[in-house]
């Protein structure tokens, strides 16, 4: 920012950057606590000391962790649901903001106004689950992907984007002998990639970390899902999952603590592994947000 | 006069609409909007058949509920289903304000939502502003990097982070006995202290995430502005206060709007999942209190205490944007 350098600002900027680095670092304390306890032998977790990094790591924990059969099963069912979801999520989104982006389109204004009506007054939960059970969906991923795969705020969104593809385009590939559903697919989609993409990296996001909605739709542990079995394991300590991984198969003693210190991490690792890369995306999505119409 | 004199407009063409002729002015009206509608609803029919399963599937799950609400003036039995169920009128409404259980936790809720407004709202605008006065692009990048990593995990991950790190013999209690504060206190089992933790967790993990927009709308902001201000020898602060908050004023009053329809479910997430039995009574809010009708099989009186809720968030939001609009009509939701 352009200003008078004097010593006053001097004094600011330092202060600043001061007071900035430890919020970074008192904001990233508990991730390495974290990491740090789920590297350490029993021994040393239990150790006082500040735990930044073990001095004598071991990968013991995530190995019990990996072993442990029922992990694989939720991580496979929350990558299904995952993949399955955004997958559904993109398809049921374009295929309403589509049609809502033609200016012609019979009843636009009335279908836009039930849209941003729902954004203010929901049903609430008992009423939605009412819905989901006697629409025979409990128990199924059904009741994790369908409730929320039209939102409205991103249909909106959408909307905002497809209306600016020139109708003329449209038009001409009409000329062409184009049906409205081929024309969506091969033209206008592949035109909105920016958006989608950010739209479909937040769907991703959404259900890899859906817990909720598993909680009280899901009744099958066979069916449940990674963030679930997380919160059973480390916060109200159900301790019939912590028995699998502390059976004796290995003669590897670990202790609950660097456990669940483990799994978090095993939980944290996909979103952990792709934010890197795909960081840029969700800010512009935000910039994508904050244009809605 | 004769008839030959009058204007033959008037006669032949009535209204120029189909046909343009006699017949077609006896068309005009309902009849012919209808006819209309159904021409509009035939050249749009692949797009139609396109909208159907999302628009389905929408207000299934989005108007549906809204129709179940109903159960909330009646006595529901999964027996009887909603028609059949026995209609009480404001008999649950009644009990909610009768029952010490949901009065304490429309409490607690009021009590979070001032301190969410007085702290979790302003923290990303003052961290946007620091950032902001930053010099150094590389560090200003990482550091933002790092700060947005929070908001991409569940409130599940973050609340076993801080299950670990605030445990009698966890992090927090560790690295003050680093620093010679010898405690063993169990942070998250003080009912005392509950309402302060999930404050600053909550802050922990929205602010990075929060302070994107800020700095969007700070960015934008034309430098010229800021030259003239120091030409003129506008101070640091001065320049804040009159050029920086101005400007991103219609920024701040948005995403308050934004977040006032949240107004009684703020923070769910985090306090379920911080909540231990022993802090429920401070922790309670009626979001929880609902999801306990659910478990507890109570259907109506649950979607009694959701409605509540959802009405008072809508009224909030109403008023609010009416109350910005009076102040400024360029600004507000609608």
């Amino acid at each position: 920012m352009i200003g008078r350098r004097n010593k006053g600002e001097l004094l600011f900027d330092i202060f600043n950057v001061l007071f900035l680095i430890s919020l970074g670092l008192v904001t990233l304390y508990p991730f390495v606590y974290n990491l740090s306890i789920s590297l350490s032998t029993p021994g040393e977790a239990n150790q006082l000391g500040l735990h930044i990094f073990p001095h004598q790591p071991t990968l013991d924990s995530y190995g019990k962790v990996a072993r442990s059969p029922d992990i694989l099963l939720y991580y496979w069912n929350t990558i299904k649901l995952t993949v399955i979801g955004t997958i559904v999520n993109i398809a049921l989104l374009s295929s309403v903001a589509y049609p809502l982006s033609r200016r012609t389109f019979p009843h636009r204004k009335f279908l836009t106004f039930l849209l941003v009506f729902s954004m203010l007054f929901s049903g609430g939960l008992i009423p939605t689950y009412l819905i989901v059970k006697n629409l025979h969906l409990l128990n199924t991923i059904w009741a994790l992907i369908l409730p929320v795969a039209v939102s409205a705020f991103n249909v909106i969104i959408l909307r905002n984007f497809y209306q600016s593809i020139p109708q003329e385009l449209i038009d001409s590939a009409k000329v062409d002998g184009a049906s409205e559903l081929r024309i969506l697919v091969r033209i206008v989609m592949p035109l909105s990639v920016p958006a989608l993409a950010v739209i479909a990296l937040w769907s991703a996001v959404g259900y890899w970390n859906t817990w909720f909605s598993a909680l009280i739709y899901i009744k099958d542990a066979s069916k449940q899902v990674l963030q679930v079995f997380l919160r059973q394991t480390v916060i109200t300590q159900d301790n019939s999952f912590i028995g699998n991984m502390l059976s004796t198969q290995h003669q590897i003693v670990v202790t609950p603590e660097t456990l669940k210190a483990a799994t978090i991490l095993f939980v944290m690792f996909p979103i952990l592994l792709m934010y890197p890369f795909v960081q840029r995306y969700f800010v512009k999505g935000v910039m994508l947000g904050s244009i809605k119409g | 006069m004769r008839l030959g004199d009058m204007p033959t407009d008037k006669l032949s063409t009535g209204v120029r609409d189909s046909g343009g002729t006699f017949a077609g002015k006896a068309r005009s009206g309902i009849a012919r909007r209808a006819s209309d509608q159904l021409r509009a609803y035939k050249a749009h029919k692949e797009l139609i058949l396109i909208l159907l399963p999302g628009l389905i599937v929408f207000l299934v799950f989005a108007y549906g509920p809204m129709y179940g609400l109903v159960i909330a003036f009646k006595d529901y039995r999964v027996v009887d289903g909603i028609w059949g169920s026995k209609w009480v009128g404001l008999e649950n409404f009644r009990y909610l304000f009768d029952s010490p259980e949901f009065l304490n936790a429309f409490k607690n809720d009021l009590i979070f939502v001032v301190l969410k407004y007085l702290f979790e709202f302003p923290a990303p605008i003052v961290l946007a502003l620091l950032l902001n006065e930053l010099r150094f692009l590389l560090f200003k990048r990482v550091f933002q990097t790092v700060s947005y990593l929070p908001h991409f995990f569940s409130w599940v991950v973050m609340a076993s982070i801080l299950f670990m790190f605030l445990a009698s013999d966890g992090g927090l209690n560790q690295f003050l006995g680093a620093i010679g504060i010898h405690t063993d206190n169990s942070w998250l089992l003080d009912p005392g202290k509950f309402k302060g933790i999930v404050v600053i967790g909550s802050i922990w993990k929205s602010v990075g995430w929060g302070s994107i927009i800020y700095l969007a709308a700070l960015s934008a902001i034309d430098p010229g502005l800021y030259e003239a201000a120091a030409v003129d020898g506008a101070g640091r602060w001065h320049r804040v206060r009159h050029i920086t908050l101005p400007s991103i004023m219609p920024v701040v009053i948005i995403m308050l709007l934004l977040s006032i329809g949240q107004f009684l479910s703020v923070g769910f997430d985090e306090i379920y999942n911080l909540m231990t039995p022993t802090t429920e009574p401070t922790g309670d809010i009626i979001a929880t209190y609902t999801l306990r009708r659910l478990f507890g099989l109570d259907y109506s009186v649950g979607a009694a205490s959701g409605l509540f809720t959802s009405a008072i968030g809508l009224t909030m939001v109403v008023i609010s944007n009416r109350i910005v609009k009076w102040y400024d009509s360029d600004q507000g939701l609608w």
